[in-house]
C-alpha cells in the first residue's frame, strides 16, 4: 500500500511551484523577506514555519468540528501563539544566538499570513492527515523561496555560505578576491530581498505564462 | 520632549515598518490597488497600533517581564512571564480590535463606514502585532513613548501604503512586462523604495550628545534587530580600508 495516494502526493508538490504561498497566493511574506540575508536564518525560520503549519493544521483538523465559527479567528490565534511559544522556547534553548538573530520574527510566525490562510482554506474542511500533507507542502513550498532568496542574498552579499567563505577571503585576497571580485553590499540590506523575489516572481511567470495577472 | 521627536521621526523613516521590517506585507500587497482603499486600511492602523502598544506596553511592564510581578508583593518578584508574551499580546490585540468595532459602530457610524471592513483584517496584520513584539524588544521606557511609536509607526505604515496606491494607479498606463505584471512590479518597486528610504538612515546620527541617557539603550537593541545599519557601516569601513591601501599604493608608486 503506498502511504500516499496521487491526490496526496499533488498537496505537496502542488505549492512548490504553481501555487507556491509566496510568489502565487501571496501570503506570508512579511517574515520571509527580513530574515533572509543570512541562509541559516531562512533555513530555521523555514522549519520553525513547517512545524507550525502542519502541527497546526492537525490541531485544528481534529477540532474543527466543534469550533463555533464565530469566534474559530481566536481559536486559531491560540492554537498558533502556543504552537510558536513552543518553537520560541526550544530556539532559546538550544540555539540561543540564532533566536537573537531572528528576535522578533519567530513571534512574527504567529501573523504570518500562510498560517490563518491554510487553515481557513484547508484545515477546517479535511481531515487531519491530509491537513498535515497540505501544511508540510505549503510550508515546504514557502521555505523553497526563503532559502533560493537567503542563497543568492548571503552568497553575493557575504561571499559565504552557512557561513563557510565559498569564495574565498575578502580580507586576505583569496580564491575569487584575488582576481578582483567585491561583495555586493547591496544584497546584504533589505530591499535587496523585495527586489530579489520580484526576480523569482519574473522568472516563475515567464515559464509558466498561465500564472501571469491581468493588469 | 526631545526623546519623544526622535522617536517619532526615527519610528516613521529609518525604522519604517515596511521598507526596514517589511511587517504586514500582505496587506500591504493585497488592498493597494486603490489609494482610497489604502487610505482607510492605513488610517485603521495607525488606530489600532496607537491603541494596542500601549497597552501591550501596560502588560509587559506589569506582568510579563522579569520581576514585573513584584507590585503583588516580594513572594511574586521571582516569576519571568516573558514566554506568555505572544499569546497574551495577540489576545489584546484580538479583543481590542473587536472593542474597538463595536465601540466605533455604536459612536461613529459614518467612521464605521469607512475603516468597519478593515478592522476584522487588522488582527492578523503582523504590523500590529510587529509594534507590541518591536515595542518590548526595544525596552521603550515609558506609557507616552509607548503611545508615541504605536502612532508614529502607524503613520509610516500609512505613508508607504500611501504611496505605492497611488504608484499602481499609475503604473497600470504603463507597459510592464507581462510576467512582472502586479506582484511582480510591485515587488521591485518595494525595494526601490526602500533604498530611498534606507537615505533616512543617516537623519539621526548628529547630535548624540544633546540625547537623553535612554539613546544608547534604544540605539544598542534596534541594531540588534535591523542589522542593515551596522552592515553599512560595515561596507564602509571595508571601502575606507581600501581606499586608504589604494592612497598608500599610490605614494608607494611615487
Amino acid at each position: 500500500m503506498a502511504l500516499l495516494s496521487k491526490k496526496d502526493t499533488h498537496l505537496i508538490t502542488d505549492p512548490l511551484s504553481d501555487n507556491n504561498p509566496i510568489t502565487i497566493q501571496v501570503l506570508g511574506i512579511c517574515s520571509a523577506l527580513a530574515i533572509t540575508a543570512e541562509l541559516k536564518a531562512s533555513i530555521v525560520m523555514a522549519l520553525s514555519v513547517m512545524f507550525v503549519v502542519a502541527m497546526g493544521n492537525v490541531v485544528i483538523s481534529l477540532m474543527r468540528n466543534i469550533i463555533p465559527s464565530k469566534i474559530r479567528i481566536i481559536v486559531q490565534l491560540v492554537v498558533v501563539a502556543a504552537l510558536v511559544i513552543m518553537v520560541d522556547q526550544v530556539l532559546k534553548a538550544f540555539a540561543y544566538e540564532l533566536s537573537k538573530t531572528l528576535a522578533v520574527f519567530v513571534g512574527l510566525i504567529i501573523t504570518n499570513c500562510i498560517i490563518m490562510g491554510r487553515f481557513e482554506a484547508f484545515a477546517l474542511a479535511n481531515g487531519p492527515w491530509r491537513s498535515f500533507l497540505d501544511g508540510i507542502g505549503n510550508a515546504a513550498g514557502y521555505g523553497l523561496i526563503l532559502i533560493i532568496v537567503g542563497v543568492i542574498r548571503e552568497l553575493f552579499g557575504s561571499g559565504t555560505l552557512l557561513g563557510f567563505k565559498v569564495l574565498g577571503d575578502s580580507v586576505n585576497k583569496t580564491g575569487l578576491y584575488a582576481l578582483g571580485y567585491e561583495n555586493n553590499g547591496f544584497m546584504i540590506i533589505p530591499p535587496a530581498a523585495l527586489i530579489v523575489v520580484g526576480i523569482i516572481i519574473w522568472i516563475q511567470r515567464s515559464r509558466n505564462p498561465a500564472l501571469i495577472e491581468e493588469n | 520632549m526631545l526623546e519623544h521627536i526622535e522617536l517619532f521621526f526615527k519610528s516613521i523613516f529609518i525604522d519604517n515598518m515596511i521598507f526596514s521590517v517589511f511587517l504586514g506585507m500582505c496587506s500591504y500587497l493585497a488592498v493597494s490597488k486603490k489609494v482610497a482603499t489604502a487610505v482607510g486600511l492605513g488610517a485603521a492602523v495607525i488606530f489600532v497600533l496607537a491603541v494596542t502598544v500601549p497597552l501591550n506596553w501596560l502588560l509587559d511592564q506589569y506582568i510579563l517581564r522579569d520581576g514585573a510581578l513584584a507590585w503583588l508583593g516580594p513572594e511574586y518578584a521571582d516569576y519571568n512571564l516573558g514566554f506568555l508574551s505572544f499569546i497574551l499580546f495577540i489576545a489584546t490585540i484580538a479583543t481590542m480590535v473587536q472593542l474597538v468595532e463595536i465601540v466605533v459602530e455604536k459612536f461613529s457610524p459614518a467612521l464605521y463606514n469607512s475603516l468597519g471592513i478593515f478592522l476584522p483584517l487588522i488582527a492578523v496584520n503582523c504590523a500590529i502585532l510587529g509594534g507590541s513584539l518591536f515595542m518590548q524588544a526595544r525596552d521603550i521606557q515609558t506609557l507616552g513613548l509607548a503611545f508615541n511609536y504605536g502612532i508614529s509607526s502607524g503613520i509610516g505604515w500609512f505613508l508607504a501604503i500611501l504611496a505605492i496606491a497611488a504608484i499602481r494607479e499609475k503604473i497600470r498606463y504603463s507597459k510592464v512586462p507581462a510576467p512582472l505584471r502586479g506582484l511582480g512590479i510591485t515587488f521591485i518597486i518595494t525595494g526601490l523604495m526602500g533604498i530611498g528610504f534606507q537615505s533616512f538612515g543617516g537623519m539621526l546620527t548628529g547630535g548624540d550628545e544633546a540625547a537623553p541617557a535612554v539613546e544608547p539603550k534604544t540605539a544598542q537593541k534596534t541594531e540588534k534587530v535591523i542589522p542593515p545599519v551596522k552592515k553599512e557601516e560595515k561596507i564602509k569601513k571595508e571601502i575606507d580600508k581600501n581606499e586608504i591601501s589604494y592612497n598608500d599604493a599610490i605614494k608607494e608608486q611615487k
